[in-house]
């Protein structure tokens, strides 16, 4: 690991200034993925500008009806909100579902969010990768790519972006607030990541000296409310996704679906919300086979490699048994 | 507090750390992770450095209670809070209720990943008092520690001898024998121990 020079940030608008100042400079979170980073030399920053001390930590009810959970609150922090649990039960279990207890006492929400890729090459700089070098290729596409994306990426990646917390935010409509060099601005969180595309080493639309500030969640609604997390993995615990949904259901008195929401994880450079899935759904009746038929539609643009072909079928079935469980029908 | 260069250039900083509560003076690089603070300039040696990259929770302690990997903080950003290693769990000659229960059901073999182990139990039963819900609990009603919701909670320690079957033993008999005691202050941001 190089040295680099610390601070602690009193304001957000002093820790832009200050990455503003130093182009080598990162924010630093809780750690957990930016010390290993360094440790790894991936990373090297000049300038640590701490901003775990600003007063982004807290979790209050906006005017709206929604929460507005601060960018520095701990993971499992919010995993416990009682607010959170009922009302958005998909974004408790998202959370409970990454990482270990003590990692989740460590990890903010601005810093879950902004994660890097697990990708094997980007973490060994012994190897080409072009999200860690641009321009230097991407052995993945030959190599080890079974954990790796099969929607939206491009020649030059196959990264996905490893955060469950985010694939939940991403069927929640989310937003994320943001203060940067040019002042405060707000996102919705689809509008945050970006796919790899001829550029790569950039995860999401963010200038560096950005700070997330806090995520918004909006009102709650009956597909908030009935809503679930699932993920799948090689082990039953503390291990990345190799599929997950966030699913949350509404239906109709006449059974029909009134409101259908539904983002894939694990699959993408960013938490894939299934649109084709939830258009081909609504109106429809809430029915295993109709949750296949939308599920095979929304899969049908996956483009996978000899490796994870297997997370096409994953996928289509988390969608359907996590609309099964949601409609209380029996999985087909 | 931390003394640091205004110009933000230094690379060291003289600091103060509270672990077991105490006050240490130590002028370190920032580079210096926790668990490398409280090993090799503390002398604390309880704390064990396995991966070094949060993934096998040997080096757990606890920051205001809660539990965490030495390992990925860095010690400058410790400053403010009290830390405790596995040598400030006991009471004097009284072993804390997790370390006996370790010792009455032979809950380790090598040792290695023990401390990280105790000191992780300790955080899941003050999470679990807390009302802190897991993966594995149902969405009504409290939390009941049993043999899933411990093998939950304590996967982020791994124990290469294999050690579990007697782990999760040994949390839930710590988990049994609990006096009534306080939660973890689970609105830290608005308390003092900022």
């Amino acid at each position: 690991m190089k040295p680099f020079a610390y601070a602690v940030a009193e304001a957000p608008v002093q820790a832009v200034h200050q990455l503003s100042a130093r182009p080598g400079a990162k924010f630093l979170g809780g750690g957990t993925n930016l010390v290993d980073l360094m440790r790894l030399g991936v990373e090297s920053p000049e300038l640590l500008v701490d901003v775990t001390r600003l007063e982004l930590d807290r979790i209050e009810p906006t005017a709206t009806g929604g929460i507005l959970v601060g960018a520095g609150v701990r993971n499992s922090d919010l995993a416990a909100d009682p607010r959170i649990r009922a009302a958005y039960p998909m974004l408790s279990q998202a959370l409970l579902s990454g990482a270990s207890g003590q990692l989740r006492n460590m990890a903010t929400v601005g810093g879950n969010l902004l994660q890097r890729t697990r990708c094997v090459y980007f973490q060994d700089v012994t190897k080409p990768c072009n999200k860690r070098e641009p321009g230097t290729g991407c052995p993945a596409r030959t190599g080890a790519h079974r954990d790796l994306a099969i929607l939206g990426a491009s020649e030059h990646c196959i990264a996905t972006h490893p955060s469950d917390f985010a694939v939940a935010l991403a069927a929640l409509d989310a937003r994320v607030q943001i203060t940067g060099p040019a002042g405060d601005r707000a996102l919705a969180l689809a509008d945050l990541y970006r796919a790899p595309d001829e550029d790569p080493s950039r995860d999401t639309v963010l200038d560096p000296a950005d700070l997330i500030t806090a995520v918004e969640i909006p009102t709650s609604r009956e597909a908030h409310r009935n809503s679930l997390y699932r993920k799948a993995r090689d082990r039953a615990s503390y291990a990345f996704a190799v599929g997950s949904v966030a699913a949350g259901l509404s239906l109709a008195p006449d059974g029909t679906i009134s409101e259908v929401r539904i983002a894939l994880g694990a699959v993408a450079h960013k938490p894939w919300r299934a649109r084709r899935a939830e258009s081909a759904l609504t109106g429809n009746p809430a029915t295993p086979e109709q949750f296949r038929r939308a599920a095979e539609l929304e899969l049908a643009a996956a483009e996978p490699l000899p490796d994870n072909a297997f997370k096409v079928e994953l996928s289509q079935n988390l969608i359907v048994a996590a609309l099964s469980t949601l409609a209380g029908v029996e999985e087909a | 507090m931390t003394t640091t260069d205004t110009r933000s250039q230094s690379t060291t900083s003289t600091l103060r750390l509270q672990v077991n509560g105490r006050e240490h003076e130590l002028a370190l690089d920032h580079r210096t992770s926790l668990l490398d603070a409280l090993r090799e300039h503390l002398g604390l040696t309880g704390s064990k450095k396995g991966c070094d990259h949060g993934q096998c929770g040997a080096c757990t302690v606890l920051l205001d209670g809660r539990r965490v990997n030495a390992c990925l903080i860095l010690a400058v950003t410790a400053v403010g809070r009290e830390i405790t290693t596995v040598e400030g769990l006991a009471d004097g000659e009284d072993l804390h209720p997790v370390q006996q229960a370790f010792i009455d059901r032979d809950a380790f073999q090598c040792g290695y990943c023990t401390p990280g182990q105790i000191c992780s139990a300790v955080g899941v039963l003050a999470e679990a008092r807390s009302g802190w819900p897991s993966a594995v609990t149902p969405p009504e009603g409290g939390v009941q520690l049993d043999e899933a919701e411990v093998r939950e909670r304590m996967s982020g320690n791994l124990c290469r001898c294999g050690a579990y079957a007697n782990i999760v033993p040994a949390v839930l008999d710590a988990a049994a024998a609990e006096l009534p005691a306080p939660g973890i202050e689970t609105a830290y941001h608005e308390g003092e121990s900022r």
